[in-house]
């Protein structure tokens, strides 16, 4: 190439168009903190809350218009699929920035940093659900993770926190090597980078050996950023070093993000040879659902269970992958929406039970808060149920969307060892309740109604998990014409 | 419009669960009082659906669809028929007296537990009403969290255990049963073109012989937990003995019915040709349960196990009346079902009552009450003899049938069965010595109070009911009839069963 290809900048630039206004929020972030000097000033979060809104507001307004052709040389997609996404990951992000109102203001953070990098995280992922080119997936996928490394090690006064971003960063940067240079195979083979032309190149010359060495290193790099077992080893002390806050982020905005530019390559680029991938990813899933719960069992921390219980999630939904069929895919979209909102909830939860001078994450630390904090104690039985896939909550009906994909195309032993892994994390997930509830307690808490923002995150991530539950038809529609999009 | 009479039969109860929660933390009275009259909502509705229910009709009535999942077709659907319409009447009788008699025995986080009870409430009885499975499950689950939180937070000392391990072993079942009914909505989409959960729609599809017996496993595995059946009962005596009492009324009396009902409603006349192959080993099972609950039962020296194990007896006789496929053991079984919830839900009360008093439950000490306690010795006795099948007594009716209905198609099981009756009598009145006759050799019995006035008002209705089923059981079958005997014509009995009367015929010949 000799010359910048103008070209390349015409077309649909409003596919960009949610993730500019939220990069454009996070400098406005940064513009602002530096003139407003007042440490408790609102401005910021409020300021961050609104520019995700009106991205999402962006989105909905294109969900409206399409099908919209491609953006910038058709590197970037404007599809329902990654529309749908991109709500999604605003929806996360503000509830994150929400969540960590109270936090700061407990913490000597450095706050316009801090709901800066939010900010931009969520812009790297925003592009990376609309990716529709490795090399942009691979851009998008490093603004995300560069973020979250910096806000993982945040708390620079605790050492477990710096310990959390140095692995973090260096396992990630590890991983993406991984994801690099499977793309390299791929451009190797298909002579582009375009997941089009690595699907015509796939439909063309079938399964050549470039083609595989591509799959198996990409399936490496995005094993880790959606903790997959075997690569998942490093989720639970990156998870339990990391401000609870971010930790929520990291479990529902990383992992949604990168599941999403996960399907999309798996089966826009590689479509034509799933017979390679299905078996892979069926142990893959099998494997995951089955480690994260099992080790879940015996943790002592209830951040660390968090962290395992979301790298069994990350199981359940690879379910809807495995499938691939119209329903599948619909319910790993449906499901990731509804694993966003109850765990942010529980981990809202956790962050409620936390005071400054302790964080309160041990089972123990839970006794007696049922009675004694019905809101808290009744909004973390909802998240348990819901995360545990009993009804009438949004994980049941998550999970009932997966099995029944599973079901439905044929997969009914991988369904029932879905329901065994629910059925050993009813074991751990009860086991909160048992503390909550069973067990006397006195540790005193921060009264709830002292962190209005967190209790706010919390009735919001409620009241969707258990509308959702109740009327689940609406936004399975919403996911099944956003998978439908991606062909 | 018509009245969604059914509708408001299930949600009442939650409707009162949320105001209850919305209430003061304190006086305590004032939310029992509430708790007492919300629980007779569900109760008034469900009494006036039995004035307005069409004896003699076999299908669902009171009928309600609405639309809830169009994608997976999936309808929000309730309808009563003849098994479950007593069921239901049974379920919102028992939770005003479990109110009531809470009183006792529930000191602390009265409003927690009144709540979760009238969740629970709502949970059951969408169970016994819901004609969609989709529906049925959400229901059945449903159940079993405010169960969970009755038995995990008022129970004894091993609570915790008992608790969980009542929650495992009925999701054990019940996860399975989800993937069998989602393989079902499957076989409706593959034969119909689009995924349905109905009741109707299910019955429709013509499953294979190996399939239906996979589904069945599936489905009967969730129920048989749930009855329970031997060898699945394990988890019974730990959930009865430190439950509640009201805790274990409802279990006892509504709870264990889900089993036998899911039997009866889903498991039977969807799979009728795997139910047919496994009924064999379903009855064998049945008749071990009998014989070997009595047996355990009358070795415990704590009331409340051996009324308990006495659960796994009677239910053992309601599982071999369905099994045999007969019309008058299965009407025997249903009958038996209602019996089983009045009596041991009775016996439940009167233990839980004497242990309030005494705060122990061992039968060593006691001895003699009848001197002391005389009103509370001849309730017991009611109930104690209710639960042997004494005749003019209700029990009396359902194992008279269950075991006639049964002995054509079954001879032997049913003479090892019959065995279970002499035994009920023995653990039974044994124990009933033990604890009211002789002399009172404990003198901390000598101070006892006897029934108080509202103990009184809790145990009448129950034992009455006993008497009325007893005597005139003819609008019972009237109703129950048609809908069973409609069940059943799915299934064939083996060999000799043409000759078997219908359950009127044999009790008024």
């Amino acid at each position: 190439m000799t010359a910048i290809d103008v070209a390349a900048f015409t077309g649909h630039w409003e596919v960009a168009l949610p993730g500019v206004i939220v990069a454009a929020t996070a400098m406005l972030v940064m513009a602002v903190d530096m003139i407003v000097r007042d440490p408790d000033a609102d401005a910021l979060p409020v300021l961050g809350i609104a520019g995700l809104a009106v991205a999402a507001a962006a989105a909905v307004w294109l969900w409206g218009e399409s099908p919209i052709g491609d953006g910038f040389a058709s590197t970037l997609r404007g599809d329902r699929y990654a529309l749908f996404f991109t709500v999604l990951l605003c929806a996360g992000s503000a509830l994150t920035i929400l969540m960590s109102v109270d936090f700061l203001r407990e913490h000597p953070l450095p706050r316009g940093e801090y709901f800066a990098l939010v900010l931009l995280a969520t812009t790297g992922m925003i592009f990376l659900a609309a990716a529709n080119d490795l090399i942009v997936l691979f851009l998008a996928l490093e603004i995300m993770s560069v973020a979250v490394y910096v806000l993982t090690g945040m708390l620079r006064a605790e050492p477990r926190s710096i310990e959390a971003a140095l692995k973090y960063f260096l396992l990630g940067a590890f991983a993406t090597g991984f994801l690099l240079y499977g793309i390299a195979f791929f451009y190797a083979a298909a002579g582009s980078t375009r997941l089009g032309v690595i699907a015509g190149a796939v439909a063309h010359d079938g399964a050549r050996p470039f083609m595989i060495l591509g799959l198996a290193l990409v399936l490496v790099g995005f094993g880790f950023k959606v903790a997959l077992a075997p690569f998942h080893v490093w989720t639970p002390d990156v998870y339990e070093g990391a401000p609870t806050a971010v930790t929520a982020f990291m479990a529902v905005g990383v992992k949604a993000a990168a599941f999403a530019a996960f399907a999309r390559v798996v089966l826009a680029a590689l479509g034509g040879i799933a017979v390679r991938w299905s078996g892979l990813l069926w142990i893959l899933a099998v494997l995951t659902m089955s480690v994260g719960n099992l080790v879940a069992v015996s943790q002592r921390s209830v951040k660390r269970m968090l962290a395992y219980s979301s790298i069994a999630h990350a199981g359940y939904a690879l379910i809807g992958l495995v499938v691939a069929t119209p329903a599948g895919g619909a319910a790993l979209v449906f499901y990731l929406a509804v694993y966003t909102f109850m765990t942010l909830g529980a981990f809202g939860v956790l962050l409620a039970l936390g005071r400054r001078d302790e964080p309160g994450e041990g089972l123990a630390d839970w006794a007696g808060v049922g009675f004694r904090h019905p809101v808290l104690g009744l909004s973390m039985v909802v998240f348990m149920l819901s995360l545990a896939g009993i009804p009438p909550t949004a994980g049941f009906a998550g999970k009932f969307y997966l099995f029944s994909a599973a079901v439905d195309a044929g997969y009914v032993g991988l369904a029932i060892i879905g329901v065994l892994n629910s059925l050993v994390s009813v074991y751990y997930y009860f086991g909160v309740l048992v503390q909550m509830y069973m067990v006397e307690g006195t540790r005193s808490l921060v009264p709830p109604g002292a962190r209005p923002c967190l209790l706010a995150t919390i009735v919001v991530a409620v009241l969707v998990t258990l509308l959702v539950g109740i009327l689940p038809a609406g936004p399975m529609e919403l996911a099944r014409e956003a998978f439908a999009s991606l062909h | 419009m018509q009245l969604p009479l059914l509708t408001l039969i299930v949600f009442s109860p939650l409707a009162g669960a949320i105001i209850l929660a919305m209430l003061p933390r304190e006086p305590t009275v004032g939310l029992r009082r509430a708790a007492f009259v919300f629980s007779l909502v569900p109760l008034a509705f469900a009494g006036w659906m039995l004035e307005r229910f069409q004896p003699g009709e076999a299908d669902f009535q009171f009928v309600e669809r609405a639309r809830w999942i169009p994608q997976w077709g999936i309808e929000y659907r309730l309808g009563v028929d003849g098994v479950s319409l007593f069921l239901v009447l049974l379920t919102a009788l028992l939770v005003p007296i479990v109110v009531l008699a809470s009183w006792g025995d529930i000191t602390r986080r009265v409003k927690e537990f009144l709540a979760f009870l009238l969740v629970l409430e709502t949970g059951m009885l969408g169970a016994f009403l819901a004609t969609d499975l989709f529906l049925f499950y959400v229901f059945w689950e449903l159940m079993l969290v405010p169960m969970y939180f009755l038995i995990g937070v008022w129970g004894g000392a091993r609570r915790v255990y008992a608790a969980v391990k009542f929650v495992l072993f009925t999701l054990v079942g019940s996860l399975l049963m989800l993937i069998a009914i989602l393989y079902c909505a499957w076989r409706v989409q593959a034969e119909s073109g689009s995924f349905a959960f109905g009741y109707d729609r299910f019955l429709a599809v013509p499953f294979t012989a190996r399939e239906q017996l996979y589904l069945f496993t599936a489905f009967a595995l969730a129920f048989a937990i749930k009855v329970p059946l031997f060898p699945l009962h394990t988890w019974l005596p730990d959930a009865h003995v430190e439950a509640p009492t009201g805790g274990s009324v409802i279990l006892a009396g509504v709870l264990l019915k889900m089993g036998t009902y899911g039997f009866l409603r889903f498991a039977m006349p969807l799979f009728p040709t795997a139910a047919e192959t496994l009924a064999p080993v379903v009855v064998a099972l049945a008749v071990v349960g009998i014989v070997y609950g009595a047996l355990v039962a009358t070795v415990q020296p704590d009331l409340k196990k051996l009324v308990a194990y006495s659960s796994v007896s009677h239910l053992g006789f309601v599982m071999l009346g369905l099994f045999v496929f007969t019309e008058t053991s299965a009407a025997g079984s249903v009958y038996q079902m209602l019996n089983h919830g009045l009596s041991t839900g009775a016996l439940f009360l009167l233990v839980g009552m004497i242990y309030e008093r005494r705060h122990t439950r061992l039968i060593a000490d006691f001895g003699g009450l009848w001197s002391v306690i005389p009103v509370y010795a001849s309730f017991f006795l009611v109930a104690m003899l209710a639960s042997v099948g004494l005749p003019g007594l209700n029990g009396f009716i359902g194992e008279f049938l269950i075991l006639l209905g049964a002995f054509g198609p079954r001879p032997w099981a049913t003479a090892v069965a019959t065995s279970g009756v002499v035994l009920a009598a023995l653990y039974l009145l044994w124990m009933y010595q033990r604890v009211v006759f002789g002399p009172l050799t404990h003198l901390e019995n000598a101070g006892l109070r006897d029934l108080s006035a509202r103990e009184i008002a809790v145990l009448v209705p129950v034992l009455a009911l006993c008497f009325v089923m007893g005597l005139y059981p003819a609008p019972f079958f009237r109703r129950m009839e048609p809908s069973i005997n409609k069940m059943l014509a799915r299934l064939r009995a083996p060999a000799v069963v043409a000759a078997t009367p219908s359950a009127e015929a044999a009790l008024h010949p």
